[in-house]
């Protein structure tokens, strides 16, 4: 088990090197010099040199990466182009905001899908299981963004029970405007995890119903509860690894949901980012989520290997 | 000797004479398919509706009683069922309805498209890889692995926030998106099926690379990438309306739901019915072919493990 | 007594021989494997380090002789079916050489796989798998050929024409998906997609164990009837002593990647001299009440194939297990007054130092 711990470890790095080429790729796309918002139009051509000097510009490409790189590795995320802050302070405050709302948002999604997911198999083609995966197949095909818009008519235009948006607190949310401003956004977020979940959920206890094994536990005349946990465990590396994933969009993907409720996280961040061109807080942004999904999908497999001991190889 | 009894003896006719030999057809794989899907009501629906979005994004020209694109100050903002305005103008007094049509066409296209050339690509690049195995296999996914290390969203307005707005850079950046998951499944179904025996037995018969390929594998592992293709494009149009919608899509005037679903945001609290109306179509179509994916899961008999 | 196979007769031989493919004469044995070794490797750990091979076929020489039924016959995991793809191909040597009817297969220096392929086809044990599931049974039967140059006409109606002869009415199976059919129906398929290029030598790895007795028993009279009729030579792999027993001429007992005996049917029966062959056929149910089995001739789970035991493979289970059989593996010795038995123990072996030697030791005397 500690070497394929070990061993997942050892594969994580190629990819987190894959990844930073890549983010760095994408920045030199970038059309024109990102200088360019930072000089005034009739910047004299010594101070453009300058300017270049100052943010390692001039030199080659390649220098440029293994210089951003190694910056990275000691932890400098860099300054900001657009107002000269530490990147990491104000990305790691976003990242804290994005975290308020995914991990209620998952446990909401995860929750609600797996209670779907099972109702729905344990009925499997009946009117509750028509039903329950209407509803599963619905989360997966809304735009929550257009979801989140509904909902602010409903409960903030018409009802007037919650905020329409902003975030009432920093950190964690003490007191309740700052609990009633989380909850539209974290309904929004839980959708698509719901539904995800809900249908994998609903195919593995399927899948593992058929199996022999199943029938044996009936033939021993073991009572369904028990028959349930069986196939729960045996459901339960599917599940973990689509959970992992959709975790992961959480955190990654919250940008449309943060834009709607103009909530300040990550999200929000990088949108920002994008529109002043403020390159390093794009690259770091970008980075630091992407390593985080690495990490996650890193914990799912350990996790998946510790429960299926078939998987570790 | 004992007696093969049973057995019928050896007079054989010559092989010639079964050129002309009627024999009994029996339905194929894909006939049976469609015979399913022919009895399944909810795929028939949702194909029918679906057709109907897509007949009136072609038809827009024709149908469309204004221009999308030229609005009237004198009426801004009207109502669903305002005279002369079926479904009711926008903030600057474009005709909805001529919009909606009209912008049906950018969110198929961008649905479409993207998982299409993802599709070719990514279908290839992982059939390859399973078949083939070794080095081409490590090469490919490791790559594929970089990729996958982003998630979609972020990936898709990473490329896009980079690249700039406009149509051609959102169908880029989707497609960038869609080719590693169609990918890793292809390299997976492919893996499956090369390891079966009749691969091999047919590797014994003195087949190419080739010829194995197209014969054996391709037709046993096309089914499974369709399926799970499919429900990318719900995906994609999702993605697309989303990039739009944050204003990183195609930009304005141009007529297409998220970016409808954003101009009207303003609205919700005039009429919030108006400003729903373009994000009920990008509803309507991404469930649409959800459950067409769904449909053919079933009808294909396809188990897949993403 | 069900149906013995005589070996191939004069005229039969001479149609062999009559093959425009043949190459050898008479004298000379259709498939030769000398040394043949194939391992697996395991890997394991955080560098994915090789740290075992699984020895399925650790030096194996056979010899198979024109126009006969050779039963290969071990227990599961004893790297028969290995053997099956070795001898195809499909599976390349790690060392050892392969002589068909006289020449080397090799692809640079002789008989390339693909001409071997020619002359040589198979039947895998699994029926299902080893059929195209969106290939209507003609079209795979028929793909041999046209790979190698018939045109589909000529491949359809050659297909159809086997499906006759394997008894499956061409006219109504022949468009049919393997689905459609039953297991023995399929095997029938497979048998008729391996005689599809024609060739001279069909090796069928456990081809009939996964049928129906009775099943079975219809298919196995189809190959003798198949074999009789195209002259073919077999290579019958498979783990059912009764069934080897009924089709084959010679027989080759393996154990744990090894050849430990090999001889005619009558050879092996009644005078087997490996103890592992004797345990093999005293562990048959008898179907004479006074001859019960009493108890199991071996006990255990052969040994792990990664580590085998060092010397004879068999001394972890063999009652008579000496030191000399931990030292030194034995080599097969041919027994006096016959041609073609020869056993791998040390109990044959003047030299080998074995307390038994000449003793004719037998191990339903240990366990009973």
């Amino acid at each position: 088990m500690l070497s394929f711990i070990l061993r997942r470890l050892l594969q994580a790095i190629p990819i987190l090197f894959g990844v930073s080429v890549m983010v760095f790729l994408m920045v030199q796309m970038i059309p024109g010099s990102p200088l360019d918002l930072l000089l005034p139009p009739d910047a004299s051509p010594q101070l453009i040199e300058q300017m270049k000097e100052a943010y390692g510009f001039d030199k080659p490409a390649w220098q440029q990466y293994l210089l951003w790189l190694w910056q990275l590795l000691h932890g400098n995320l860099g300054y900001s182009i657009f107002n000269g802050a530490p990147v990491a302070d104000e990305l790691f405050d976003a990242l804290g905001n994005t975290f308020v709302l995914a991990i209620p948002a998952a446990f909401t999604g995860f929750g609600l899908g797996i209670l779907l997911g099972v109702s729905a198999a344990l009925s499997q083609g009946g009117p509750l299981d028509k039903l329950l995966s209407a509803i599963a197949i619905t989360g997966v095909s809304l735009p929550h963004y257009w979801f989140a818009i509904v909902m602010v008519v409903i409960f903030s235009v018409n009802l007037n029970w919650l905020p329409a948006q902003g975030m009432q607190f920093t950190g964690v949310p003490t007191t309740l405007a700052g609990f009633k401003s989380m909850i539209l956004p974290v309904i929004t977020l839980s959708l698509i995890p719901m539904g995800v979940v809900a249908r994998v959920v609903r195919a593995a206890v399927l899948e593992v119903m058929s199996q022999e094994f199943v029938n044996t536990l009936h033939a021993k005349g073991l009572w369904d509860r028990s028959v349930l946990l069986h196939v729960m465990k045996n459901a339960a590396p599917a599940t973990l690894a689509v959970m992992g994933l959709q975790f992961g969009y959480l955190l990654g993907g919250s940008i449309l949901v943060e834009t709607v409720f103009n909530w300040p996280g990550s999200g929000n961040l990088l949108n920002l980012a994008i529109f002043r061109r403020d390159i390093p807080v794009m690259q770091a942004t970008i980075i630091v989520l992407a390593a985080f999904f690495v990490l996650l999908n890193l914990i799912v497999d350990i996790a998946q290997a510790l429960i299926d001991p078939r998987i570790r190889r | 000797m004992t007696s093969y009894a049973k057995d019928t003896g050896s007079e054989f006719p010559s092989v010639s004479s079964y050129r002309d030999l009627k024999v009994q057809e029996s339905p194929g794989y894909w006939a049976m398919v469609r015979k399913r899907i022919l009895r399944d009501p909810v795929t028939l629906i949702s194909a029918a509706i679906l057709l109907v979005i897509i007949l009136s994004a072609i038809l827009a020209p024709v149908l469309a009683p204004y221009d999308p694109y030229v609005g009237n100050i004198m009426t801004r903002m009207k109502p669903v069922g305002f005279e002369g305005h079926l479904l009711g103008t926008d903030e600057t007094g474009r005709d909805m309805l001529s919009r909606l049509l009209f912008g049906g066409r950018l969110s198929l296209i961008a649905g479409v498209v993207p998982v299409s050339i993802a599709l070719l690509i990514g279908g290839s690049l992982g059939i390859t890889a399973g078949f083939f195995g070794g080095l081409v296999n490590t090469v490919i996914m490791r790559v594929t692995d970089v990729f996958y290390a982003f998630p979609s969203i972020l990936l898709a307005i990473a490329i896009c926030g980079m690249l700039g707005t406009g149509l051609f850079n959102t169908l880029l950046s989707l497609t960038l998106v869609f080719i590693p998951p169609i990918v890793r499944i292809s390299e997976s179904v492919t893996t499956q099926v090369r390891n079966l025996d009749f691969v091999e037995a047919a590797r014994a018969s003195g087949a190419g690379s080739f010829a194995l390929m197209r014969y054996q594998v391709l037709p046993n592992v096309l089914a499974p990438i369709l399926v799970y293709t499919t429900s990318l494009v719900s995906l994609s149009i999702i993605l697309a309306a989303g990039l739009s919608f944050l204003g990183l899509g195609v930009s304005a005037p141009a007529a297409e739901w998220g970016l409808m679903l954003n101009s009207l945001r303003q609205m919700i609290y005039i009429d919030p019915v108006l400003a729903a109306l373009p994000g009920v179509l990008i509803f309507a179509t991404s469930m649409c072919f959800n459950l067409i994916s769904d449909g053919l899961r079933s009808a294909m008999d396809v188990r897949l493990k993403v | 007594m069900i149906g013995q196979v005589p070996t191939t007769g004069a005229d039969r031989m001479q149609r062999i021989l009559a093959d425009a493919r043949d190459r050898g004469g008479p004298g000379q044995p259709m498939l030769i494997l000398k040394d043949i070794k194939r391992h697996f490797p395991i890997r394991k750990g955080v560098m994915n380090r090789t740290v075992g091979h699984v020895q399925a076929v650790d030096g194996v020489s056979l010899t198979v002789m024109k126009g006969e039924i050779l039963g290969v016959v071990g227990e599961s995991g004893c790297g028969k079916s290995t053997l099956s793809r070795l001898m195809m191909r499909l599976v390349e040597p790690d060392t050892g050489e392969m002589i068909f009817d006289g020449d080397l297969v090799d692809d640079k220096v002789g008989l390339t796989t693909r001409r071997l392929r020619r002359q040589m086809q198979m039947v895998f044990q699994d029926s299902f798998s080893s059929l195209n599931p969106r290939m209507p049974i003609e079209e795979t039967i028929a793909f041999a050929p046209m790979m190698n140059g018939s045109s589909r006409s000529d491949a359809i109606a050659a297909a159809r024409a086997l499906l006759d002869q394997v008894g499956l009415s061409a006219a109504m199976f022949a468009r049919r998906y393997p689905h459609e059919l039953s297991g023995g129906q399929r095997q029938r398929v497979n048998i008729a997609r391996a005689l599809a290029v024609n060739p001279r030598v069909v090796i069928l790895d456990e081809a009939v164990s996964a049928l129906d007795k009775s099943v079975e028993a219809q298919v196995l009279q189809l190959l003798i009837r198949l074999q009789e009729e195209m002259d073919l030579t077999y290579v019958f792999v498979s783990h059912d002593l009764n069934v080897v027993r009924y089709i084959s001429d010679r027989i080759a007992v393996m154990y744990l990647g090894r050849i430990v005996e090999t001889g005619s049917v009558d050879e092996i029966w009644d005078n087997p001299r490996h103890p592992y062959t004797q345990a093999l056929l005293a562990s048959i149910p008898s179907l004479d009440p006074d001859r019960r089995t009493m108890a199991a001739p071996i006990y255990g789970d052969p040994p792990n194939p990664i580590n085998p035991p060092s010397g004879c493979r068999f001394r972890t289970r063999c009652p008579f297990a000496e030191t000399c059989c931990e030292m030194h593996d034995p080599a097969a010795v041919t027994l006096p007054g016959s041609s073609a038995h020869a056993v791998s123990c040390h109990m044959e072996n003047e030299a080998s130092g074995h307390s038994r030697v000449g003793t004719n030791a037998r191990i339903a005397e240990v366990t009973q």
